[in-house]
């Protein structure tokens, strides 16, 4: 390649703006059919379908806000919303504290890449096949955990059958399928901590917890709100353990909204309804991440 | 740096303190690193590198299990007598009789046939995907047009869509082109881009230079001559990163085909193992083929980790953020 020189103003004109422009439609066709096509023509569908009957194999019929009205009053939809929110609140309050707990103790202990990576693989086995293992391994009759339980005088759990217990047990599924990740996120917000302030804090003769309370968590404050933005939705949008372990039960205790969507759908062929449902769903999800991003804002100020 | 932030962070007692000599705070490193707490530390540590290696040490141990054998000794740390029976039930090697006397559905199941069709979606979704999303990548990142940013910010405001709420009308829309149970439909919906792909391609092409371009096309170079000549082998460490991770997003994926993919031709490893799970043919499901079968969906990925696991994990950061 030759040296680099200002371009000559014959060839400038290859730099336009038009040129430029032609050339990025032409870079864009294949992304954007995906998103015209798959993206936004479907979201405006559903936003539609939320607003009709529609029971697939006749053609959807306006029936205005009458879905909405019905979600209002519909026991199931806040049975649902309150499973799971409280999934959220197990699940991400665990996986968060454990996660800095390990990015910590991976900072302090080792550099190992291969110990990195051994904490990241649950986060890339299929949810399916995680849930699989763990139905297996907590199952009442001959599941390793209740058979430690045994052996340690601990009463047996029927982990998925007992109500109280289902909706723990599945968040304890995936915060061991997230931590690993998670804290590989928290992991490199650490990095970007300046190790000066930690060396001048033990000249001071700061101890490890005030250290910890002192520096490390006011300023990975901005990388945790991002995490946290990004785990939060992913765990309000639980479905896949659910669909092959508990499947809603027992009795709804884990019939979280997502579930209980695609059962209206799919199981009970109302795609209208389920469409007023999704509506909800994504609203929630817009409003959780504009409150934490409003947070993740209000805290930059933490940053050295 | 930081007199002043210190100060508040340490708070007041600790600085006015007496400040030990620089030799002094070394010997107090040194010897906390060998104190009770580093031990503890490191317990910690590897208990929960315990618990997560655990659960793939069990599942190996009991797809060499009989279905009897998980019953009578269901705390055994290896099986008295190992038998690949598991796994020639998965890839239906027995006999139904075979199967029933093993604990086992009886029916037919072909983990091949499914094994083969998670290969087909997940290459054919990555190949797409990287592609398209590293063009429009490109576009978005190294090229000057009006709407530039607005058009990226509706790119990106798709990811904010709830995978649900799209999937009735994808769903429909699948069903209506006449899709269900095709590979086309399996793949459609992610094969041209996510959102995700193109902000994580776009934050490498933003960081080479500019002046790359221009000189390859004052020598004569078009746009599509340096972005698969220049820019694609200048990214290729980012670009082979995207790609693992769209595969095993791929491969892993099960809400998607479990709604347009149930038909055995075209059956993922994901739906079948749901399927796999819901049967259970003597009372309880048939635990050790089960086991088996999750180990083969897991295992193309534990491979592929510990091969590009480097790379991956290095790439864990601010910008792999998903």
């Amino acid at each position: 390649m030759s040296t680099v020189s200002p371009p000559a103003p014959a060839l400038r004109r290859r730099f336009t703006m038009g040129n430029q422009a032609r050339t990025a439609v032409v870079f864009l066709v294949p992304a954007g059919i995906g998103l015209v096509l798959f993206y936004l023509v479907p979201a405006i569908r559903g936003l539609y379908y939320s607003f009709t009957s529609y029971q697939v194999l006749t053609p959807p019929e306006w029936v205005g806000l009458e879905n909405y009205e019905r979600l209002v009053n519909d026991p199931l939809f806040w049975n649902s919303l309150k499973v799971t929110l409280y999934y959220v609140f197990l699940n991400i309050g665990f996986q968060t504290v454990l996660a800095i707990g390990i990015a910590v103790l991976m900072q302090r202990l080792t550099n190992s890449t291969f110990l990195r990576g051994v904490a990241l693989l649950p986060y890339f086995i299929a949810n399916v096949v995680v849930a699989l293992v763990w139905y297996f391994m907590m199952d009442y009759q001959i599941g390793v955990v209740n058979v430690l339980f045994d052996w340690s005088g601990i009463d047996r759990v029927a982990f998925f059958g007992e109500s109280a217990w289902a909706i723990p047990t599945v968040a304890f599924i995936n915060v061991w399928r997230h931590m690993g990740y998670t804290a590989l996120l928290v992991f490199a917000g650490l990095q970007t901590i300046n190790k000066s302030v930690y060396e001048a804090a033990d000249i001071d003769g700061a101890g490890e917890g005030r250290k910890f309370f002192s520096i490390t968590l006011p300023l990975l404050r901005p990388v945790l709100a991002m995490v946290m933005v990004v785990t939060v939705i992913g765990s309000f949008q639980i479905f896949d353990t659910i669909s092959v372990t508990t499947q809603g039960g027992p009795i709804n205790a884990t019939r979280v909204i997502n579930y209980y969507i695609w059962d209206l759908a799919f199981g009970q062929l109302d795609f209208g309804y389920a469409s007023a449902l999704a509506i909800v769903l994504f609203v929630i999800l817009m409003l959780v991440s504009l409150i934490q991003m409003k947070l993740m804002r209000a805290d930059e100020s933490d940053e050295l | 740096m930081t007199q002043s932030p210190l100060k508040r962070l340490v708070g007041r007692n600790a600085t006015t303190s007496n400040k030990p000599t620089r030799g002094a705070t070394t010997k107090e490193r040194h010897h906390r690193r060998h104190g009770i707490g580093y031990y503890l530390a490191w317990a910690c540590f590897i208990l929960i590198l315990f618990v997560t290696i655990f659960p793939f040490y069990w599942m190996l141990r009991s797809s060499f299990a009989t279905n009897s054998a998980l019953i009578t000794d269901p705390g055994a740390l290896w099986p008295s007598e190992s038998t690949l029976d598991a796994y020639r039930r998965v890839f239906g090697l027995t006999t139904p009789e075979e199967s029933i006397a093993q604990g086992g559905a009886g029916a037919s199941i072909n983990f091949w046939l499914y094994l083969r069709n998670s290969f087909i979606v997940a290459t054919i979704v990555t190949l797409g995907q990287v592609l398209f999303s590293s063009m429009a990548a490109y576009a978005f990142a190294r090229l000057q047009w009006r709407h530039r940013d607005f058009v990226f910010s509706i790119f990106i405001a798709a990811l904010m869509v709830p995978g649900i709420f799209t999937a009735i009308p994808n769903f429909v829309l699948i069903k209506d082109l006449g899709l269900l149970n095709s590979f086309a439909g399996l793949v459609l919906p992610t094969f041209f881009m996510t959102p995700f792909a193109i902000f994580f391609l776009r934050q490498f092409f933003l960081g080479i230079p500019k002046e790359i371009d221009e000189a390859a096309m004052i020598d004569g170079a078009g746009r599509f001559k340096v972005f698969f000549r220049i820019i694609v082998p200048m990214a290729s460490a980012p670009i082979t990163t995207l790609g693992v991770l769209t595969f095993i997003n791929a491969w892993n994926e099960y809400f998607w085909p479990l709604l347009v993919g149930q038909s055995d031709n075209v059956r993922v490893l994901t739906v079948a193992l749901g399927i796999f799970r819901s049967q259970t043919p003597q009372g309880s499901p048939d635990w050790s083929a089960m086991m088996a079968a999750t180990l083969i969906a897991a295992l193309p990925i534990v491979i592929l980790f510990s091969i590009l696991g480097k790379k991956i994990v290095n790439s864990i950061g601010f910008t792999g953020i998903k």
